[in-house]
This record gives structure tokens, sequence and C-alpha cells, in this order.
């Protein structure tokens, strides 16, 4: 922000340009979003940092949208960005098929674009038609199952639609890093009191640019009364945070140790534990099936409409693998047959 | 070098078009081999011999050795007997076996030589033994061959010395690699029980290099063992078609009871084969087994996404390949052709009841089959790995599907016959072999951008 984002001069040519903000490309979740993103007509300016280079950065400003995935990671260069050149930010979940037909509804709103909303439900139309027979066979075998997922900064969140796509609840949630705004609304973040974790990263004290400040209407194309209508439908320059999302009994662990890990599983019993490669082991240890949620299991796309059908896929393999069923040897065997967790 | 294979089912009821399975004789005398002290004798012209010979060689990468009647235009003409007889007689003044293992050969069969009078006929020195089998060629393959001679033990050397029995078992192990006969000792050594395994080519087809060469290798079940499986309480067969029929005759004969099991390869198979020790010795199971087995349970589930939904064909001898269709099942795998060059409907009974236990459908299963008609059902739908013997190249490199050696025989690769797939250790490297083919060819064919360090 300091050195390089606003030093370029270079607008990529479209109507509707767009950063992707917070997309890390794990398993090329960027590059299925972008995919579908060229397809209903927007250009991607730069996705930052999953797909990005110095050029991209340099030109970061020079663009309509900001989207932003993992608010956690990213949400500071988005409002730098609102304070210094008014662009306004979405926040978006490309995680699940409904949150991401919802994500680009909104895309096509904020620009106000007729032809861009038909195109943007064309899309959409198009890409659940033709997952959907494929994925409800998956949500036969899947439905009912529950899962944890310790994660990062915002992937606890977003994967909570994927799940419910399949028939799946998240039982458990937990951030290791996220701060108070990512659980509870950015409407949290006056009343946040500055500690030592706030002070992780160096605090900018931005102003307006003098060239490249113009109001968000204008980014957006349209008139400050649109605009202002506009507001009223779509979560500008917002996140709502993971607390609405979850329901009576799930519970939420903020940067869960190794000790609440272990008895959560015990006494939850999830049939699926979507963590790190750390996490990984200790849990197939315990007889419970484990995805990594940072790397995919080197799988992926899990973003998009074909990446809800990699996981599905993923998951189901995960949790139908026949080995759950030879975990007891047959010497150790007793007369009635163990029920095992995952049979 | 296949590109050439027609597309489409092209029906040849005749003949077959790259088999899948190789001669009689070669199994008998691999078996022989397994004898301590014996010198394999085929009775027949010297192609035959040299022929099997070289295979084993080319297997194993250690000597074998045999004789031959060495028929010529003559033998051809008026039988063999004469040169069976001068056979026994020099190899034993020569060559000084413990025992003589004489198999027939296609040119013999058809002559029609009484190989059992010939026998009884010959000069045989005392304390030494001569045995055989009839190997002919156009029917079964190396497996029947190698079943008729291990049925040749029992029925010439076994003996049981009255109605008691020892508390010990017999273990036959199948058309196996030395490797494999040493892991299976190793388990049951593990467990406690004493063991007389017949045929046992450990320590005599994968001997060390020590500058002293020895004719006959301190290796092979020796010949009075043979005759004190008699006495055993009980005999583990190791494969339906291999070793299956020698426990018969043994259990009618003397007595021994017969178990009939699977290769132990794959964790199931495994389990099955322990649990027969256990239940018939009532031995406690070593902690060190029930570790080995959970890192097999363990492996299964931390790399089960590498290979799990694939879709596999599976070629080779037929007790491998039912022990192996059923642990590709539990690895999640989907055997979708699986055939074997071998006849015998009771193949393709038993891998099918499998496949629809698991609840797959239309996969393709055969016996008698040849690698012609594996290539045709490749092309139709294609497979994701090809596992088999070393013929399966070919196909591999023709179709572009990632190959796993399996079996016998493996030529163009070393080092296999010293290592296990039997047994938890053998899952382990089963999994490994499969695993890496299919990761080696992710890595192999994926864009740049979707190379991975970490898998």
């Amino acid at each position: 922000m300091e050195k390089v984002i606003g030093t370029g001069t270079e607008r990529k040519n479209g109507n509707h340009v767009i950063n992707h903000l917070g997309e890390y490309n794990i398993g090329g979740d960027g590059w299925e979003l972008e995919r579908i993103l060229k397809e209903i007509g927007h250009t991607v300016n730069c996705v930052l940092t999953g797909d990005s280079s110095y050029l991209d950065i340099k030109n970061l400003h020079l663009a309509d949208l900001n989207l932003v995935q993992c608010h956690r990671s990213i949400n500071y260069i988005a409002e730098m960005m609102e304070t210094k050149y008014c662009t306004p930010w979405l926040k978006v979940n490309f995680i699940g098929i409904d949150s991401t037909s919802q994500s680009l509804r909104q895309m096509a709103q904020c620009f106000g674009d007729e032809e861009l909303v038909k195109q943007t439900e064309g899309v959409i139309e198009r890409e659940t038609a033709r997952i959907a027979p494929v994925l409800e066979q998956y949500s036969k075998i899947l439905k009912g199952k529950t899962a944890f997922a310790i994660v990062g900064g915002s992937r606890s969140h977003h994967y909570q639609y994927l799940l419910r796509d399949l028939g799946m609840e998240m039982i458990i949630a937990g951030y290791e890093f996220a701060h108070r705004d990512d659980y509870e609304g950015r409407q949290v973040i006056p009343t946040i009191k500055s500690d030592a974790d706030s002070k992780n990263i160096p605090e900018l004290h931005l102003v307006a640019d003098e060239k490249m400040y113009q109001e968000a209407h204008v980014h957006l194309n349209m008139s400050k009364e649109k605009y202002d209508e506009l507001k009223k439908t779509v979560p500008l320059n917002y996140y709502e945070g993971i607390y609405p999302n979850m329901k009576d009994g799930q519970v939420i662990i903020d940067d869960a140790n190794h000790h609440e890990v272990e008895v959560l599983i015990q006494t939850a019993k999830p049939d699926l534990f979507l963590s790190g490669v750390r996490d990984k082991y200790i849990v197939h240890k315990m007889g419970v099936a484990s995805k990594q949620l940072h790397a995919y299991d080197y799988s992926g796309p899990y973003a998009g409409y074909n990446g809800a059908l990699n996981f599905a896929r993923d998951v189901v393999n995960a949790l139908t693998t026949p080995a759950w069923k030879l975990i007891t040897p047959p010497w150790e065997k007793t007369e009635e047959p163990l029920s095992e967790t995952n049979a | 070098m296949l590109e050439c294979i027609p597309e489409g089912p092209v029906e040849h009821t005749t003949g077959k078009i790259n088999p899948a399975k190789t001669c009689q004789p070669l199994g008998a005398m691999y078996a022989a081999l397994g004898i301590h002290g014996c010198l394999p004798h085929s009775h027949g012209s010297q192609g035959c011999c040299a022929y099997h010979r070289m295979h084993l060689n080319r297997h194993f990468r250690d000597p074998v050795l045999a004789s031959s009647s060495s028929f010529t235009e003559g033998a051809s003409v008026f039988g063999g007997a004469a040169n069976l007889k001068t056979s026994i007689k020099n190899v034993f003044a020569i060559y000084n076996p413990e025992i003589m293992a004489v198999h027939t050969t296609c040119l013999s069969e058809t002559i029609g030589d009484d190989l059992p009078n010939i026998i009884k006929t010959a000069e045989i020195p005392e304390g030494k033994s001569v045995i055989h089998v009839n190997t002919p060629s156009y029917h079964g393959s190396h497996i029947t061959g190698f079943s008729g001679m291990c049925k040749a033990m029992v029925s010439y050397l076994a003996q049981a010395d009255g109605t008691t029995k020892k508390s010990q078992m017999n273990v036959i192990p199948g058309f196996v690699n030395p490797g494999d006969m040493r892991e299976i000792r190793r388990i049951v050594d593990t467990l406690g029980v004493k063991m007389i395994m017949f045929p046992d080519t450990s320590n005599v087809l994968d001997t060390p290099l020590t500058s002293k060469y020895q004719m006959y290798p301190d290796g092979g079940a020796t010949v009075a063992e043979i005759r004190d499986a008699g006495n055993s309480e009980v005999t583990l067969a190791l494969g339906s078609f291999a070793s299956h029929d020698a426990a018969e005759v043994l259990q009618d004969k003397c007595g021994v009871t017969g178990i009939p099991l699977k290769l132990p390869i794959g964790i199931k198979a495994t389990d099955d084969f322990i649990m027969a020790v256990k239940d018939w010795f009532g031995v406690e199971i070593p902690a060190s087994l029930t570790l080995e087995r959970g890192q097999v349970v363990d492996t299964l589930i931390d790399t089960h996404f590498h290979y799990q939904g694939k879709r596999v064909a599976v070629f080779g001898d037929p007790d491998h390949v039912i022990a192996l269709t059923e642990f590709l099942l539990a690895m999640g795998i989907v055997p979708v052709y699986v055939l074997t060059g071998t006849p015998g409907k009771a193949f393709e009974a038993e891998i099918r009841k499998m496949l629809e236990d698991a609840g797959i459908t239309g996969s393709k299963v055969k016996a008698k089959g040849d690698l012609f008609e594996l290539q045709q059902w490749i092309k139709e739908a294609p497979v994701d790995l090809l596992i088999g013997t070393s013929y399966g190249k070919y196909i591999a490199r023709a179709e572009d599907v990632p190959f796993v050696r399996f079996g016998f025989p493996i030529l163009d690769r070393a080092v296999h016959p010293l290592m296990p797939v039997v047994g938890y250790r053998g899952c382990l490297r089963l999994i490994e072999q499969i695993s890496n083919a299919l990761l080696e060819c992710r890595d192999r064919d994926c864009l740049d951008e979707d190379f991975e360090l970490v898998l």
C-alpha cells in the first residue's frame, strides 16, 4: 500500500473491472473463479495474492470494485483503498453453490448493468444445472453428517455454506487468528480495544489521493441516488461475521489449543474434521476423517461450481474409504460387533 | 508398439493373442526349486528346459539349475524312457542331488511316456528320491504345473507315522516370490508355531553373493520335512489354484486337516491367515503384528485420496489376482477389468462375488483370457491404472496408462523377488507402489501451475 499500489497507470479494458482481494488460489480456486467471472463479463484486474504480479499490484487502484474473500487477511487493504481512492468493496464468498450465486448476483447489482445481470443469471442457471445431478448423488451419502472446521481466518465461515449445500452441518467452527469483527461483524470495530495483537501490522495513515480519489458511485458508474439505493440492498464495505450464520447449539471456538480440539472431538464426535496438516494426522488417529482446508490435500479447486463437486467427491471419499472398517484387528474383536464412527 | 491393436471386440475363439500365462513345466520347475537339494528335471527336448530356466533366471536374477532328458528325433519316435533312465543315473552320479523332481513336456506327453513305470525301473541311489508330475502345456498354465508338483511332493514323500499328530502346521505358499515365503515364515515365527513350508524358495532364489557358489543352496524344504508334513495337524493352503489340491491330497493320504485360504495379500487375507493359525493353535497374537496391521490401516487412511475411486485393470495369476482384488476393494479402488490367463470358472465366480459385495457393477472378469482382449477393453473404456506382470508394459505404453508390476514374471525390474507383497508389510509395499504410480503420472502430465511439491 505504501510503495506499490497506485504507482501503475494501465487500466484493463472492460466495463466491470474488479480486484479479487484475499483470494489465495489454493488448489486453483482463483482460476475456477476467474473462469466464472470472465464468462459473466467481469474483467479481473488482480487476484491478490493468489495469482498476481508486481505490475498487477501497481495497478490495483485501477479497478471499479474490490471483492473481499478472506476478510481477516485483506480487509486492511480494502479499507485503505476505500480511504485513498474511495473504491467500494464487497464481501463475497465463493465457497458453496448458493453463496457463489449470491455473491455473483450482488456483484451484478453493484454495476447496475442489466446486461450483466442477465449474463450472471444465465451463468448461474447453466452451472447449477450442470452440477446438480452429480451433487445429488454425493449429498445422499453426506446428508446429516457433521463437521468441525478449525481454520485460520475465514474458511470456518465460508465452508458452512458449502457443507449445508451437501446436507452437512458445521457444528463447531473455530478461527486461529480472527479478530472480534470476524466473529461479530464490522460494527464492533470501534469498540475493539487496542492491544499488543492489534499492532502486528504497522498502521498507515492514509489520506484521499489527490488525483485518483473519486466518489464510490463514480467508481461504479452510477448516480449518487442509485448508489444510495444499492447500499440498502447490497452490504457494501461491510462484513457481518460468522455469528449470524450459526445455529443454536453450534459452537464457536477461538484459537483452539490441542487439548480443546481433543476434548471437542471426543465429546461432539464429528464425522469430518476440517483443518490443517498439523491436526490432520492427530484426528485420523482418533478414528475421525479429516481434510486439510489450507492445502485441500493437494486437490481442488473447492471454490465456485466445479469446486463444490470436487469438495463433495473428496469428502465422500474421506468418509467412506473402506479402511475405516478395518481398524479393529479380528483378534481384538469381541462377540458384539464394534460400532465404528465412520462405518 | 501395440498401437495396431484394433478397437472394438474381435472374436478369437481359437488360440490366444498375447497370452497372460505360460506353460505348466515352468511352474513345476519353480516348485521343485523349493525342495532342498533338488534338481528339477525336464522330460523333453532341451529347448523347453532352456526356456523355463531362462524365464526363471530373468525374473529372479539368480541361478536356476535343471536337467533335461534331451530328446532328439529318436526319443520323439520311440519314447523317452531310455533318456529318462540315463538322465536319472547320470544326474545322481555327476550332480548328486538329494532328489530329482521330474516334469514332462508337451512332447513327452504327446508320446505318452509312462513316467511312474520308468521311474520305478530307474536306478535311484539309496536314500535319494525321484518324484514326478505330468505337465502337458496344452492344458492349464504354469500355475497348474506348480500345483501338480506340490501334489507330487505330497503323494510321493509325505507320510503319517501313526495316528497322533505333531503340534506343527504345513504351509503351502503358492507360486510366490522367495521374499514372500520369507515373510510368511517371519509372521509364523512371530506367532511361535512350528511350520513346515513347502515348497520354499527362500535361500534358494534369493541367495547372497559370497564368492562361493553352492549348486544346492541352503534353502528349500528338505525331503525329511516334506515327509514329516504327513504328521502335522493342519495344512494352510494359500491360494486355491496353486495350493489347495496338494492340501487335499495330504488330507486324504495322511489325515492332515487342510484349510484353504487366499494368498495372504492384502489386509483381510493376511488377517484370515493369522486368524487361521490363532484359531487352530490358540496362540496369542503378539503386539508386533497388531502394530504392523495398524500401520497399514493408518497408511490407508492417510493416503486414500491418492487412489480412491480410480478405475484399475488387473491381470496375472489367479491366486494373486483374487487376493489383490480383495485388497484393491479395501483401498476403495474400482477393479473394472480383472483377468487371468489360467483357466478356471472358480476365478470368475470368486471375483464377481467380491465385486458384488462391494457394490461394484459392470466390471469385466475373465479366466483363460489374453492380453489382446484386456487391451481392447481398455481401449473401449480407459482405466487409471494397470496392474500386472511385465507383459502389461506394452499395453501401458500404447494406452498411456500408469503401470504397477505385480506377480510373475517381472522381467524388466529388479529387487521385487526379495520384497514381499504378502503380509502387512506387503500391504504397505502395494499401497506405496499403487500410490506412486498414480502420483508419478500426475507429476508427469500436470500443467506447470498444478505441479505440487507436497502431495
